[in-house]
């Protein structure tokens, strides 16, 4: 019993915590519910080392329906990555604004268990449970203060558009299962073989795209990101941001490559039009904006665009090197929304532009901070951004996919404006009005510290981390 | 006895008539009762199948899909009523003002 | 082949819907106005809902009615399969359930049935 759970310890362990958790909350103080967030950081970062004692070995618990592998293991990590940096975040930004509670830290964990089963499914029925137990935390925690309108809103349209997208997927796995006669992905894989042009294995396969394109907020499902990203609390958003989408592309990620594999010309196809579409209409929109938020909303669907050509190039370089972009998107962006996250204007969240004229001059650290995160983003060397874009798109053209990685670099030119609009902001204006200042938060600068740290990390040496991307997708490609 | 594909074709205007009816409906509650009607397409889809296959394991996914769904509907009433409190007015129409 | 009738209810109710969806845009005039957004159009301001005011705590009931008893449901499959099971299956059984059980300590003791 004992060893047939090892290869759940991770989960294990964040489930543990999250049921540790709920009983804390029930025993007193009744105010002050700091101390629930040290132990869902300790929860999550045993978990994360769990994980990473776990690495090369292979497993199945619960008669084949969950699996552990190299491919889960990575993700794992990432996700453990983004939670714990989000739990940091959230200490101090909660009890600034008055919403410190256990439910937010229980619901945190769930969201982060839900995203782990994603990426260690091995069955459609518990890749659904994982997406779901994820989706209903994260509807909720996005609705976390109560008493805005905005954060209501926000939880209430990703809730509609994330149950919509639930429907397809539920009847995309029912279609699945008609052609098939089984919902366990290597089964599938084995029964599809013979059944290419079948049009019941076919639609439930594009139900399946499509629920997985409203996760992941790729183009055309991206219409919620912006209203979301933008009414949640920040300290969500970035949870969102990274590990929701990491956990997307993990279960994505899996049935393309394991379970669809005879399919890959044609879905190769459809991904070039999605992930062209996705990046230009990100990196264009984002353009227009004005709150900081919203524009790091629409520059999160142009690098989703921007992963979608590593999955379209393919092999152990596409698919290896998006895992890498998910490793380096989880520290950049985390990093960028903990700064905006910190900083206030009077006793509102700075998310304007304006509230970031003449940052530097003031706080030239934080200002100096959120500027490297921005350069991540862009994409600039030294910054592990440079080292992420250039082995996604790198591999669209060894796989023949110039046009592809083309269009992509354009884009990222595009992008640049953006991003370093605010950074010439933060230089080179003059604060008017009311000072901009940071909150005083020792975690939070932790936070950012980490995120720092693998922002360089991954930027000056990335080949170590690619090769274990590589390892990691070995499974999935063989 | 009814054929099976009796059911699968029910099965897709269910999902159908779920799916237009999000894509015109503006009143929350109706878009949601839409949802709930394209998750119950797919469990007739999976009894009629299963049925065909003679196993229990789309039964089973049935299950699973209606308690899922039970917890989808606590979490979206609990934000409708969130709403309500916030913007003082029981109308459901006031929430159509929300466009995406 | 057998699954053309699919196919077939596809594409028709992917014709109809779009027809309904789109023959009003290029077709009808669109003014919206705040009086049309009102749940009645003959120009009357509302006084009170029909059905009156209702106590918010009642949708609460509700909404924990709705998770506790379909979670119930799990319960059956087994019920029906408790011999062959054993001894693992009860001990699942008794996982969920405990799980369950924590759920509704939470809600009990975070005042979720308090009446007043």
């Amino acid at each position: 019993m004992s060893a047939a759970l090892v290869p759940l310890a991770p989960l294990l362990l964040v489930a543990a915590t999250a049921g540790l958790l709920i009983v804390l909350d029930l025993l007193p103080p009744r105010e002050g519910k700091g101390h629930l967030g040290v132990v869902a950081l300790a929860g999550v970062v045993a978990a994360l080392a769990g994980a990473l004692t776990l690495w090369g070995r292979e497993g199945r618990a619960f008669g084949g329906m969950l699996l552990l592998d190299n491919f889960a293991v990575f993700l794992d990590v990432v996700i453990c990555y983004a939670a714990a940096l989000v739990l940091l975040l959230s200490m101090d930004y909660l009890r600034r604004n008055g919403m410190e509670s256990g439910e937010y830290y229980i619901l945190v964990l769930l969201a982060t268990l839900g995203m782990m089963l994603m990426a260690q499914a091995a069955d459609l029925i518990v890749i659904f449970l994982a997406l779901e137990l994820m989706s209903l935390s994260l509807y909720v925690l996005a609705g976390l203060f109560r008493g805005r309108l905005t954060s209501a809103e926000s939880s209430m349209k990703y809730f509609l558009l994330g149950a919509f997208a639930t429907g397809f997927f539920v009847y995309g796995i029912a279609l699945i299962y008609g052609a098939t006669g089984t919902t366990a992905l290597d089964r599938i894989a084995a029964a599809s073989g013979g059944l290419q042009r079948d049009p019941l294995l076919l639609i439930g396969f594009g139900l399946l795209l499509v629920g997985f394109g409203f996760k992941i907020s790729s183009v055309p499902f991206h219409m919620w990101v912006p209203d979301v990203y933008e009414g949640a609390p920040t300290s969500v958003t970035a949870l969102i941001a990274t590990g929701s989408k990491a956990a997307g592309f993990a279960a994505l990620l899996r049935v393309l490559f394991s379970t669809f594999k005879v399919a890959q010309p044609d879905w190769a196809l459809l991904l070039w039009v999605v992930a062209v579409l996705t990046m230009t209409l990100g990196n264009v929109i984002a353009i227009a904006q004005s709150n900081l938020k919203r524009m790091l909303a629409y520059s999160s669907i142009a690098h989703v665009g921007y992963m979608l050509v590593g999955v379209v190039a393919g092999g152990a370089l596409g698919a290896g090197g998006v895992l890498f972009y998910l490793l380096m998107y989880t520290f950049t962006t985390v990093g960028a929304f903990g700064a905006i996250l910190l900083l206030e204007r009077g006793r509102q969240e700075a998310v304007e532009l304006d509230d970031y004229a003449g940052l530097a001059a003031r706080h030239p650290l934080l200002a100096l901070t959120l500027a490297l995160f921005l350069l991540s983003l862009v994409g600039m060397p030294p910054t592990a951004g440079f080292a992420g874009k250039f082995y996604v798109f790198g591999a669209a053209i060894r796989s023949g996919y110039i046009w592809l990685a083309v269009i992509a670099v354009l884009n990222s030119a595009v992008a640049a404006y953006y991003y370093l609009r605010v950074v010439v902001y933060m230089y080179m204006r003059e604060a008017e009005g009311v000072p901009t200042r940071p909150a005083p938060s020792f975690a939070g600068r932790l936070a950012l510290g980490v995120a720092l740290w693998g922002v360089f990390q991954l930027g000056l040496m990335p080949a170590p981390v690619l090769d274990l991307a590589q390892a990691a997708v070995a499974p999935l490609l063989r | 006895m009814v054929p099976e594909s009796y059911y699968t074709a029910l099965s897709a205007i269910l999902f159908t008539i779920g799916v237009v009816g999000v894509l015109v409906r503006r009143n929350p509650l109706v878009i949601f009762m839409s949802i709930e009607l394209m998750l119950n397409a797919a469990n007739l889809a999976l009894v009629a199948f299963g049925h065909r296959a003679g196993a229990a394991d789309a039964q089973v996914l049935v299950f699973f899909i209606m308690t899922v769904a039970a917890a989808e509907v606590a979490v979206g009433l609990a934000i409708i009523v969130t709403i309500f409190r916030l913007q003082r007015r029981l109308s459901v129409d006031e929430l159509s003002i929300m466009r995406w | 082949m057998e699954y053309v009738t699919i196919l077939m209810v596809f594409g028709i109710a992917l014709l109809v819907g779009g027809a309904m969806i789109g023959l009003p845009t290029l077709l009808a005039p669109r003014r919206a106005t705040a009086v049309k957004a009102e749940p009645f159009e003959c120009g009357k301001d509302l006084l009170a809902l029909p059905e009156g005011r209702f106590a918010i705590k009642f949708s609460t009931v509700a909404i924990f009615f709705i998770i506790f008893d379909i979670e119930v449901m799990l319960i059956f499959p087994w019920a029906v399969q408790v011999r062959p099971l054993g001894w693992p299956g009860y001990l699942a059984m008794l996982v969920f359930l405990g799980i369950l059980m924590l759920g509704f300590l939470y809600m009990w003791k975070k005042g979720g049935l308090e009446w007043d």
